[in-house]
């Protein structure tokens, strides 16, 4: 099905964490599909320093309601953090290349950074639904960055070890993977946060030999492929992806970052 | 209301009205014909294409301005053999009225792409960039030397019979200059403005916000300025404009349009709609049958001074 562009109307905005907000907006429009890892572009607003739209992928799907879950970084997200229940927001969506959640594995063991977890709601709900076994690992930087509808598969890790691990996330993924190695499991890795994250973790899965896919942030214009703006090197020394066009999801043998 | 004449006319180029996307938003169309009946709008002006293929400059090649935004996406193209293989049949599939912007880091690689180009039937003009400010190797002074594009466009001249038209630099002192020169070397028209060179910093690492360390600033923050390098080149030279800068919405091409534009393109904005042009075409349109004029080419230098 195709894009949707417009105004979406905001149907419940919450605060689940210091700074992180889940903004759910209806679109009029019904029987569209979006994949987990799929993400938004977003017009915060006319003002002119919030000029282009902003990137966001897709938390959760209910009808023809999408949520976002948004850590508060710059003047675009502040805004989105101030809207109000019946506020009209500029979406288009949803874009680019999401998850591939379907094929030969049965566990899948997802590591997130941060508000990095974003994409990761939708994407147990069909993980499930394809009857497989979820495993999550989510790095915070403190306590108070967990959201608190945080999904119950993800064990936590903290850098400053107010909550469950003390550490970061690839760190913990380790601990965790070679508990899971034991019992013989065909695992897919799955992975999204900040960039030096996504290095580290990119490196774990490889030495362990875990086929993975990772989401990767970018700054962005379009969102559609028209700008170039959003480029990440490719592996095959080919030139560059377009994170847009060409991901947000790739394999993480795919791009250098 | 009245139906309105859209058609304009750029020396031997005939458009259907004068709404056209811009090189380099729009890529060669595919994306962007899921918002855009290209069929309707005035031309596309296809992403520079240049003899041989081009990565383009590492990330981050983008930044957000204040009303606007930096790019310095280093003229990333597929290279000339797969357009025409490739992206031409689309664009002509799609009915498009196809001006395929040129880039090059040489006079001879510009005499190069013209001539293999121009056996392409539908192909309806030539965009010469010589003004991308985002490319190392000579794009830049190309734009900013008039007696460079005075040599391009005279050796571009013979070698096509297809409309030819100069996108001119905003980063010189005297445009109308290179206008002239244009005109004088038998080119058709100028589309005016490119972006401006511009930078940005991030105050904590203290590094340029993109790689290259400069880019091409373009979006309403660069408007009034285009404007008047339009109503420059309109006063000073007896020369099509296409003009370029910011336009947003229909007010702004009316605008160009007013100041001396006989067609506008509209670039940055479809980064944020995707289906600008067409409200903006739309919104022309419907100016012109209120205010009672029958021919949108009226309002081309119409200003009152």
């Amino acid at each position: 099905m195709g894009k949707f562009l417009g105004d979406a109307a905001v149907v419940s905005k919450k605060f689940v964490a210091e700074s992180i907000f889940t903004l759910r907006v209806k679109i009029p429009q019904t029987r569209f599909t979006i994949e987990p890892g799929e993400f938004f572009e977003i017009k915060t607003s006319e003002e002119g320093n919030v000029f282009l739209r902003r990137p966001f992928s897709v938390s959760d799907v209910f009808d023809n309601e999408v949520e976002f879950m948004i850590d508060i970084v710059g003047r675009g997200t502040e805004i989105l953090s101030e809207k109000k229940i019946g506020d009209k927001i500029n979406i288009l969506g949803p874009l680019g290349k999401g998850f591939d959640y379907r094929g030969d594995f049965d566990t899948a063991f997802i590591v997130s950074g941060g508000v990095g977890y974003a994409p990761f709601p939708l994407l147990f709900k069909k993980l499930r639904r394809e009857g497989k076994k979820v495993v999550g690992i989510a790095g915070f930087a403190t306590a108070e960055k967990i959201p608190r509808n945080l999904a119950e598969e993800f064990a936590v890790a903290t850098d400053d070890g107010s909550r469950g691990f003390k550490g970061n996330a690839v760190e913990f993924a380790r601990k965790k993977l070679a508990e899971l190695r034991g019992e013989k499991n065909k695992i897919k890795g799955f992975a999204c946060g900040p960039v030096p994250m996504l290095k580290a973790v990119r490196q774990f899965f490889q030495t362990e030999k875990i086929k993975a896919e990772i989401s990767i942030e970018s700054v962005m214009a379009c969102g559609v492929g028209l700008c170039q703006g959003c480029a990440v090197e490719r592996a095959d020394k080919k030139g560059y992806w377009l994170v847009c066009k060409n991901g947000p999801v790739f394999d993480s043998s795919e791009v250098v970052l | 209301m009245n139906s309105v004449n859209t058609e304009v006319t750029l020396g031997k180029l005939h458009l259907r009205n004068p709404v056209i996307l811009a090189s380099g938003t729009a890529g060669y169309g595919e994306e962007i014909s899921e918002f855009v009946d290209l069929s309707e709008i005035g031309a596309i002006i296809t992403k520079s294409v240049s003899l041989e293929p081009r990565a383009g400059n590492p990330p981050v090649r983008i930044t957000e301005t204040a009303s606007g935004m930096l790019n310095a996406i280093g003229l990333a193209n597929i290279g000339l053999e797969r357009f025409v293989k490739e992206k031409i049949p689309l664009l002509e599939k799609l009915n498009a009225t196809i001006i395929c912007n040129i880039a090059a880091s040489s006079f001879e690689e510009y005499a190069v792409c013209v001539k293999e180009l121009d056996s392409v039937k539908s192909i309806s003009a030539f965009e010469i960039n010589v003004s991308c400010p985002n490319v190392k190797d000579g794009g830049l002074l190309f734009g900013n030397d008039v007696n460079a594009v005075r040599r391009i466009t005279a050796m571009l001249r013979p070698l096509t019979e297809k409309p030819l038209i100069v996108k001119l630099s905003p980063n010189t002192t005297t445009i109308a200059d290179f206008a002239a020169a244009v005109k004088e070397e038998g080119g058709d028209a100028v589309s005016a403005i490119n972006t401006l060179v511009g930078t940005a910093f991030d105050i904590y690492s203290r590094k340029p916000k993109i790689k290259n360390i400069t880019g091409g600033l373009s979006g309403p923050a660069i408007k009034p300025i285009a404007l008047a390098k339009v109503l420059e080149i309109s006063r000073a030279v007896d020369i099509p404009v296409i003009g370029l800068g910011g336009i947003s919405d229909w007010r702004d091409a009316v605008e160009f349009m007013i100041a001396g534009a006989s067609a506008v393109q509209v670039g940055t904005a479809n980064f944020i709609n995707p289906k600008v042009s067409m409200e903006i075409l739309e919104g022309v349109k419907t100016f012109c049958a209120k205010q009672g004029i029958e021919n949108i080419s009226e309002l081309t230098a119409s200003y009152e001074l």
